[in-house]
């Protein structure tokens, strides 16, 4: 193939052809223009105002550090007036965050931006080893996970910044659209498709709470152009496996996203799309516009889950347990028992008020007994309050982050095999009773 | 395979996917002019060398799938890439600078 020129500078030979239009740019066009996308979706959405103090959630990957990049280069040349610095969470995961927190440190230094490392043995009191050594390999990145989100905003807060960025780029969007589409999650779906969320700090004192705000301004762009950004520019990001989370890549949502993105490349922008405009058609979301018209939207904890390493990427089992479910609901209304949506007492009225409990429990719980039928959800609000013991906004009266420490503190001084069971138990048995409180509700 | 020449070619893995080339990222090899049917070695025809004689690690599926490589690895061919040079169908030549980037692992 004769090599084909710049479609814009008409010089230089071009070097990638981009995924959302098929356009061939050189090095340095390509640079520039995902550049100027960025800087677009900042003054679209007005994610910014000058002088604002901004934490970067940098662990040292691709994304966080092509994100503290570019926001360096867009705030000096289109001179937005922000305080850019740099917050990493250390998991406690030896090995693992031992050089990627290196690489977060060379960054600080590169773009001469203040770091602050913080831990969950500091703010959790269990490091992820140790919280592995007591719960298995099975499940911790859930942990990970819902401790993670939480770290970022209580760094924050700490750090008094009231706006954190974040490194979720427009695969990870699509990804998360896909999985609450195919959940019926769909106040989750307009949650997680809008650009900012809010969160009230998780500071000890709850009546003190300032709203951390959060942003993710790669929302918009390709996983492949940020490694391509990274790569070009030559940045200096660390990649690697978390040692925790084996690869399970064949049927995740991941890779439904990466073979519709290899058959048609606009396929990753336009579930983003549709996602947005879907979650503006979703009633009683919290904001009319599904927060896409730049007003921001309550996160709530569960936004994000997933392992550290992978910000709130899915693994293999969960489109396998969405496929389980969906014939179950087939099978389901099949013998008509679709709408056999009964309460747990059984009698009477058959309605049940429940709230969708809006973890990873649906899947688990629902599907028992013809219980709980896929019908989609109505327009329940999802009434978020606060956390009781760490003030933490949540839908639970306990956020998922005290049920796990909860979990692990009670089986701290037990053998491993009998933590493993007590902690599952935990979760399930307070499903059970939120599930026995809605229905003494509906009485 | 009478043509015993080989093609000397740089290959290199980033963005993780070193991890199963024994953490080595870059690799001079010499490639095999001609693949299994005596046509001019191509792309896929490395690919397969790779994974043949090159990776240790028995997870294969971690870097071909479905006889390709797999979705969420970029591969550029001296820079540029491969889509804009005909994919794995594309002839190597001499001196080649072939890289593999993972985007799948960690943010
Ligand atoms: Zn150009
Ligand atoms: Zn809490």
């Amino acid at each position: 193939m004769p090599p084909s020129p710049c479609a814009l500078c008409k010089v230089n030979r071009a070097l990638i052809l981009r995924p959302k239009d098929h356009s061939k740019l050189c090095k340095t066009c390509f640079i520039t223009v995902f550049e100027t996308e960025i800087h677009h979706t900042i003054i679209a959405n007005a994610l910014f105002h000058r002088g604002e103090k901004i934490a970067i959630g940098a662990s040292g990957g691709k994304d966080s550090t092509v994100l503290a990049s570019v926001l360096k280069t867009l705030n000096e040349r289109y001179d937005y007036g922000l305080d850019l610095i740099l917050l990493s969470i250390d998991e406690g995961i030896k090995g693992y965050r031992d050089d990627s927190l290196e690489t977060v440190k060379r960054n600080a230094e590169q773009y001469g931006m203040e770091l602050t490392i913080l831990g969950y043995e500091e703010l959790y009191g269990w490091t992820m080893d140790q919280v592995v050594a007591q719960v298995g390999k099975k499940g911790n990145c859930t942990y990970c996970g819902v401790f993670r989100r939480q770290a970022l905003d209580r760094g924050a807060s700490r750090l008094e910044v009231k706006h954190v960025v974040t490194g979720h780029n427009a695969d990870d969007v699509a990804e998360t659209v896909l999985m609450n589409l195919l959940r019926g999650d769909l106040p989750r779906l307009s949650r997680t498709t809008s650009i900012i969320t809010s969160t009230p700090s998780a500071s000890a004192n709850p009546s003190s709470n300032t709203n951390i705000k959060r942003s993710k301004p790669l929302k918009y762009a390709y996983e492949k152009e940020i490694v391509l950004y990274a790569h070009h520019k030559n940045l200096d990001y660390f990649s690697t496996e978390c040692i925790y989370s084996p690869e399970a890549f064949r049927g995740s949502a991941r890779a439904l996203i990466k073979n519709l993105e290899r058959v048609r490349p606009s396929a990753i922008l336009d579930v983003v799309r549709s996602g947005e405009d879907m979650a503006k058609l979703v009633p009683g979301s919290d904001e009319g516009c599904g927060g896409v018209c730049s007003s921001s939207v309550p996160a709530a904890e569960e936004e994000e889950g997933g392992c550290g390493s992978a910000q709130g990427r899915s693994s293999g089992g969960e489109m396998a347990s969405v496929e389980a479910q969906l014939r179950q609901n087939d099978a389901a209304s099949e013998h008509n028992l679709e709408t056999e949506i009964t309460t747990a007492g059984g009698n009477g009225s058959g309605k049940q008020h429940g709230r969708h409990d809006s973890g990873a429990a649906p899947l688990s719980t629902a599907g028992k007994k013809g219980k709980k039928g896929f019908t989609p959800r109505k327009a329940n609000k999802q009434v978020m309050g606060r956390c009781k013991k760490c003030g933490y906004l949540s839908s639970q009266d306990v956020c998922k982050a005290c049920v796990l420490l909860e979990g692990l503190n009670k089986a701290r001084p037990k053998n491993s095999i009998e933590v493993a069971y007590e902690v599952q138990d935990v979760s399930v048995n307070s499903i059970k009773d939120e599930l026995k409180k809605t229905s003494i509700g509906a009485d | 395979m009478q043509n015993d020449e080989a093609v000397p070619i740089t290959v290199e893995f980033s963005g993780g996917l070193e991890i199963l080339f024994s953490n080595q990222k870059k690799y001079s090899l010499s490639l095999p002019s001609q693949d299994e049917s005596g046509a001019p070695a191509n792309v896929a025809f490395l690919v397969r060398h790779l994974c043949e004689n090159v990776m240790k690690d028995p997870r294969k599926e971690l870097f071909i799938l479905d006889g390709t490589v797999r979705p969420g690895i970029l591969v550029l061919i001296n820079e540029a890439d491969w889509e804009l040079e005909g994919e794995d169908q594309y002839e190597v030549q001499k001196g080649d600078h072939i890289m593999f980037v993972s985007t799948l692992h960690g943010g």
